[in-house]
């Protein structure tokens, strides 16, 4: 495939879309799939097939954002959006078309929730049907990598990333640029790509709807990688939990292979770039890059000590390259207009956008993307649309088991890198949990210090007993059984297992626990000395129960 | 690295045993396809005896120590056969805020079992998941393999009679 085969790719389709009057965009990603998208979309199908419609398309697309009141259908180009759709209102949706929509299904796209978001990993997210090459093709997919092989050495490449100033997204942010160089200089003749794909934060779904809404753009992104490091081979290592994700991305590699954009000789140079799929099995701590090595290796997911680094030994010793899913997902854009372009957006020290999984007690759950900068009270209150049921919100989650819990008195604190580490929490991959006052905080921490607890690998003793018995503490806090001392020594553990574990999930197993602390201190203080939970979570023994 | 050419017979005439054969010759019966070969074992058996763990730890070449290791350190990997009808509780954070402690509950006090747990007619199976990607959902139940979201309590155990019929 060469650059004018791409042109004749994208005329053909703009020729076909001319011919469509109307398109029904159905979301197909996994969210609206559980509430039965597939059979709208079916439904709107017989429907407009028995009216013998004249350029009406249907089509099944990638999320729209809203998950939350999926099904969805966009009706393009009157740009009206469908919400709770069932397939009993396809009858209705399709004898609308042209008129006036159907009222009871319409949601406003005028809300803040759209209009608030700025995409570029999620451009082509509810655009493109992620099961067509040609759509991709169509909205300026593989157009970065066909120029980069023709025009742009790897060393232009690296530049551009470095210039771009975009950070890791899979949660520590290291600059992007840097790790490519550094893979770039490490010699070797052989090196891999490995994309990673674990998502392992519980509440976080962001990584697999980018995988199902727009897969070409990650392996797009791979290829780009591999061409700037030098690799010829790469790994997408996805979670056996998600099979759409797995079966949109192995016929996205299907499809490339035959269109000659992955395999030998890719747009007639010699660069050579191979794709394979490798399945988690349900380990958080293959999201960890050493461990995540291991498991491709086949082998038990335990990380190593770090140096060496993945970048000098990594995959069967060789350099490796790992970036996470939106990460790769960020270098087509990037190469397409230029890293300048790209550092124009966000703050000074955290680049671009980052995409949001929002969910937990907000009214819009759903899969949104933000600038960076943007304040928590905008994602949360304008986007989010305010807590549901006129109740109050207590604090927002970002970053998982290794994050913490913020408080209202930072809902003005812009969201990037290091306003997060300031507060004691981190990005994270993106997920990020609104908390309303029924939640009880000694028992969020609870709950995650039990998650480290059952996910920590084992290897090393700080991690593997020190979170056992601080999910004990926990739990004998919220038990209303624990004693002052007992929260000193949590106090005290929570340091023990920050500074002595090997990998980043002990490292970072205390951080809910210490910002719970530092925060929401007087719920501990009820439990132990009042034997009381202020919300109401926990089931408290009586004085006389625990006295007897 | 390629495994020498005296092929482990399979354990029985049954078909399934071909799609796990297949997996395993697509990585060249290397050891790095271990993973995989187990995905197809549970994707067609339902579970990993030690059946299943011996032939495919022979066909591998890999001691059966490491087979198993593997097989028990993923939690996706379950050696005991499931009951007749599954029920996976999601438990992930954004699943856990919305309640779903309180659909394991009810299970418990309907059925008396906790997760990882069969009831003793074998009838119905008790997992939980670790998100399992659809929060805006939350809290999510998948229920023979059909997911639901925004269900209660109270929805989820009609839901799960309706299935089980009992
Ligand atoms: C316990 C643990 C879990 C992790 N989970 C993930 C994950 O699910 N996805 C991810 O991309 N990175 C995860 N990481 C970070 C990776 O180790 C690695 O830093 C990242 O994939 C690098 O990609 P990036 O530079 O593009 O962010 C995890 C790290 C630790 C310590
Ligand atoms: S800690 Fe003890 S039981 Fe565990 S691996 Fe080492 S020797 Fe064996
Ligand atoms: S910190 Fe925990 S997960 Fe990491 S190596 Fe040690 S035991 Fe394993
Ligand atoms: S899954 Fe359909 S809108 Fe997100
Ligand atoms: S937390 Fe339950 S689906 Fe994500």
């Amino acid at each position: 495939m060469i650059p004018d085969e791409l042109k004749a790719i994208t005329d053909a389709e703009t020729e076909a879309s001319a011919k469509v009057r109307c398109r029904l965009n159905v979301c197909m990603a996994a969210g609206c799939q559980s509430c039965h998208g597939d059979k709208v979309l079916k439904a709107l199908q017989a429907e407009v097939a028995s009216r013998k419609l004249e350029g009406v398309e249907v089509r099944g697309v990638g999320c729209l954002g809203l998950c939350a009141e999926g099904p969805l259908v966009l009706v393009d180009p009157e740009h009206v959006l469908y919400q709770r759709v069932q397939a009993e209102d396809a009858a209705d949706i399709v004898a609308a078309l042209g008129g006036k929509p159907v009222k009871r299904l319409v949601c406003s796209l005028e809300t803040p929730f759209f209009k608030r978001q700025k995409f570029i990993v999620l451009e082509n997210s509810g655009k493109i049907n992620p099961e067509r090459l040609e759509d991709y093709v169509a909205h300026r997919g593989y157009e970065a990598l066909a120029t980069c092989l023709t025009e742009r050495q790897p060393p232009e490449v690296v530049a551009e990333v470095l210039a771009s100033g975009l950070r890791g997204r899979g949660g520590a942010g290291f600059p992007t640029g840097l790790k490519w160089q550094m893979v770039a200089k490490a010699a070797g003749p052989k090196k891999y790509i490995i994309c990673n794909g674990d998502e392992g934060d519980p509440g976080a779904f962001m990584d697999r709807s980018v995988l199902e809404s727009d897969p070409h753009r990650v392996l797009e992104g791979m290829a780009l990688a591999g061409y700037a490091v030098g690799a010829d081979h790469g790994y997408v290592y996805v979670r056996a939990e998600y099979p759409l994700a797995v079966k949109r991305l192995n016929n996205a590699i299907k499809q490339a292979q035959k269109a000659g954009l992955l395999g030998p000789s890719i747009c007639d140079t010699a660069f050579t770039f191979n794709v394979e799929v490798r399945l988690g099995a349900g380990a958080f701590v293959c999201g960890e890059e050493t461990a995540l090595i291991a498991s491709v290796e086949g082998r038990r997911g335990q990380p190593r000590p770090r140096p060496p680094f993945p970048a000098e030994a990594g995959l069967w010793g060789c350099p490796t390259l790992i970036n996470n899913v939106e990460t790769f997902a960020n270098i087509p854009p990037i190469m397409r207009e230029g890293g300048k372009w790209f550092a124009g957006i966000g703050t000074e020290k955290s680049k671009g956008t980052k995409v949001f999984a929002l969910a937990g007690r907000v009214c819009n759950t759903g899969l949104i993307e933000v600038p960076m900068g943007i304040t928590l009270r905008e994602i949360i209150f304008d986007i989010g649309g305010g807590i549901p049921e006129g109740r109050k919100f207590k604090a927002v989650q970002t970053g998982g088991p290794s994050g913490g819990c913020i408080p209202e008195q930072f809902l003005d604190m812009p969201v990037d890198y290091d306003s997060l580490a300031k507060v004691g929490s981190i990005m994270g991959s993106g997920g990020m949990i609104v908390m309303d006052e029924s939640s009880c905080m000694v028992d969020v921490a609870k709950f995650f210090m039990e998650f480290c607890r059952t996910e920590s690998c084992g290897k090393c003793v700080p991690c593997r007993v020190g979170t056992a018995q601080m999910h004990n503490l926990l739990s004998s806090i919220c038990a209303g059984t624990a004693t002052m001392d007992d929260l000193a020594l949590l106090e005290r553990l929570c340091d023990t297992v920050k500074f002595t574990s090997l990998c980043g999930l002990g490292q970072s197993s205390p951080n809910p626990v210490l910002t719970t602390l530092r925060y929401f201190r007087h719920e501990y203080l009820a439990h132990i000395t009042d034997k009381r939970c202020p919300a109401g979570v926990c089931n408290i023994h009586s004085l006389a129960e625990v006295h007897a | 690295m390629a495994a020498d050419s005296s092929k482990i017979a399979a354990p029985s005439a049954d078909k399934r045993w071909r799609l796990v054969d297949n997996v395993m010759r697509r990585h060249g019966y290397r050891a790095d396809g271990l993973i995989e070969s187990l995905h197809a074992v549970q994707e067609s058996f339902g579970y990993l005896d030690d059946v299943s763990l011996r032939f495919v730890a022979a066909s591998l070449r890999l001691p059966p120590s490491k087979v198993y290791g593997v097989a028990t350190f993923y939690h996706f990997f379950t050696l005991k056969p499931q009951g007749e009808h599954t029920c996976v509780v999601c438990l992930g954070t954004a699943c856990y805020i919305k309640g779903a402690q309180k659909i394991l509950d009810r299970i418990e006090q309907d059925y008396g079992i906790k997760p990882g747990e069969t009831t003793p007619d074998n009838k119905l199976s008790v997992l939980t998941a670790r998100c399992i990607g659809s929060c805006g959902l939350a809290p999510a139940v998948v229920i023979d393999g059909t997911m639901s979201g925004k269900l209660t309590a109270d929805e989820t155990a009609e839901h799960i009679c309706r299935c089980v019929g009992a």
